[in-house]
């Protein structure tokens, strides 16, 4: 198979791999009976009224994690390329690589320093 | 007698009878699509019966044994009893994203089994970046369970929906970094040619470490104990699906099942080989069982590790992430590199005629394995001496407190 044609197979079978999992649940629209009542339909939780809002502030430390993997996700991409032509490469690719790498390492250590990964 | 054979006689024939041949095409690839995303479906009904047996008797039980012969049609059971109950959406949900979210974690998964080499010709499509296709398809499933958390309107579900920021999108740092040694010495990313690259000695014995290092984040992609903060049935009642109902969250549950089994399969691809074993170029079907019957290992072995464990603290969790297995992963990428070099310079490496020999490949793989007990060894010092410390300024804390209470009378007769 050409390029063309492996993506044209990972695009039907996005389509496909969509509708698969959206059968049982249409089935279940059909079969399941449907008797909403404003208990039923309650939040649950554990038996107590819901007090305020859902979609509150939340703690900032997830977001710091959030942006600490955000830095790392973006710089392993730049590896692969690296990875997939190594073999091919003298040892100057390793000193580039290992440059790349402590850059990398760089930035665990500042928020290491920083406090960023501990769970306060 | 293959099922490729058939779907391509079968293009042939429709091209032969005058159809369109941008239509034959398509209708091979749609077969080929529906073979490779029914796969899973099929497997998880089997999957879901392992499991509980398994569970079942860890637990000293027998598990399910009503439903068929050994209970073996329990699953089926469940399933028709999910399909009839009744699907409640809780007030105030959003929606959209609240229905969307179950289809998604399992499509999520499903489109990994894409890129999954069976045999020397059986895979859905051996993509020339697999290994980074399925890192991508792998994290939508993340994001699924962000959308049920956030879209349920429920306290625990939001909760758990945090968890999973922290958890699921942390442990992908070590996966990647993991994945990067089988990329650096096969160098190939396409899932065929990472498995071929194992003819002559498997990756796990080049890098245990990095094999090591996969299973354990790919456990915590999963979310399931030691790992499972996201539901952690004792703390969130359910987490992230607590809301679901029904079939949706029948799909959930299906498609943690199918992720932990895929998981285990690409655990197999990735570091033991795949399809490679004996007679497997003459008879291709043969991948299939040699591929399955290392995945089952893997697929056991989270099973136990899911029976036995208790769930970490979050707090313990990140640290094991961010401070144990991404500094490991690191040093471990570095020094795979290094020594890929350091056996080209000597003329260790297997020339290229001979890649598929055992022998052939030993003189690397002893030098590449040494490089890792290295790394294992430099780990449980630091792990020692960590301890160490640690257990020392327990014991300060100790004696201070004993301390207090010895003050305790006196300031009290003062």
């Amino acid at each position: 198979m050409n390029v063309i044609n492996e993506w044209a197979f990972i695009g039907v079978f996005v389509a496909i791999a969509w509708v698969i999992p959206t059968l049982p649940i249409a089935l279940a629209a059909f079969v399941s009976p449907r008797k909403p009542n404003a208990i039923k339909m309650q939040t649950y939780e554990c038996g107590v009224e819901t007090v305020g809002d859902t979609w509150v502030q939340f703690k900032v430390q997830y977001y710091i994690y959030g942006l600490v993997f955000l830095v790392f996700d973006v710089e392993m991409i730049f590896l692969f390329p690296w990875a997939l032509a190594y073999n091919r490469l003298d040892f100057f690719a390793f000193g580039a690589g290992l440059l790349f790498i402590f850059l990398l390492t760089d930035a665990l250590i500042y928020a290491w320093r920083k406090r960023a990964l501990e769970w306060v | 007698m293959e099922c490729r054979d058939i779907i391509n006689t079968l293009a042939a024939c429709l091209q032969v009878s005058g159809t369109d041949p941008g239509l034959a095409q398509f209708i091979q690839i749609l077969l080929g699509v529906l073979i490779v995303t029914m796969a899973p479906l099929i497997v998880v009904i089997l999957l879901i019966w392992v499991e509980r047996k398994f569970a079942a008797r860890v637990q000293d039980r027998i598990g399910p044994n009503r439903v068929g012969p050994y209970g073996l049609f329990q699953t089926v059971a469940d399933a028709l009893k999910l399909i009839t109950k009744e699907d409640i959406t809780p007030a105030g949900a959003d929606r959209l994203i609240y229905n969307l979210a179950p289809i998604v974690s399992i499509v999520s998964v499903i489109l990994i089994w894409a890129v999954i080499p069976f045999s020397p010709i059986h895979i859905g499509v051996d993509l020339s970046i697999g290994a980074l296709y399925f890192v991508a398809v792998g994290s939508i499933g993340t994001l699924a369970i962000m959308m049920a958390g956030w879209s349920s309107n429920n306290k625990y579900a939001l909760l758990g929906a945090f968890r999973v920021v922290a958890q699921l999108v942390s442990y992908e740092v070590p996966m990647v970094f993991a994945l990067l040694v089988p990329v650096l010495i096969a160098g190939s990313m396409s899932m065929q040619g990472i498995v071929e690259a194992q003819r002559g000695m498997w990756f796990v014995v080049l890098s245990p470490v990095a094999a090591l290092i996969f299973f354990i984040s790919t456990q915590a992609e999963t979310g399931r104990a030691p790992f499972d903060l996201i539901e952690a049935e004792s703390e969130l009642v359910a987490g992230f699906n607590i809301e679901y109902s029904g079939m949706k969250f029948g799909l959930f549950f299906a498609g943690e099942f199918v992720h932990v089994f895929t998981n285990a399969l690409l655990m197999a691809a990735l570091f033991f080989g795949g399809w490679v074993g004996p007679g497997v170029d003459q008879i291709p079907a043969l991948g299939f069982v040699y591929i399955a019957l290392k995945a089952t290992v893997f697929y056991l072995v989270s099973l136990l590790l899911r029976s036995t464990l208790p769930r970490v603290r979050i707090d313990q969790l990140m640290s094991f992430n961010w401070k144990f297995l991404v500094p490991v992963s690191i040093v471990n990428v570095i020094v795979v590199a290094f020594l890929l070099q350091v056996v080209r310079a000597l003329g260790l490496a297997p020339a290229a005629d001979l890649a598929n020999d055992f022998i052939a490949n030993l003189p690397q793989a002893i030098v590449l394995l040494l490089g890792s007990l290295v790394i294992v060894a430099f780990v449980l010092q630091q792990l020692r001496n960590f301890g160490r410390q640690e257990r020392a300024a327990a014991q300060t804390v100790m004696v201070r407190k004993e301390d207090d209470v010895d003050m305790l009378p006196a300031q009290a007769a003062h």
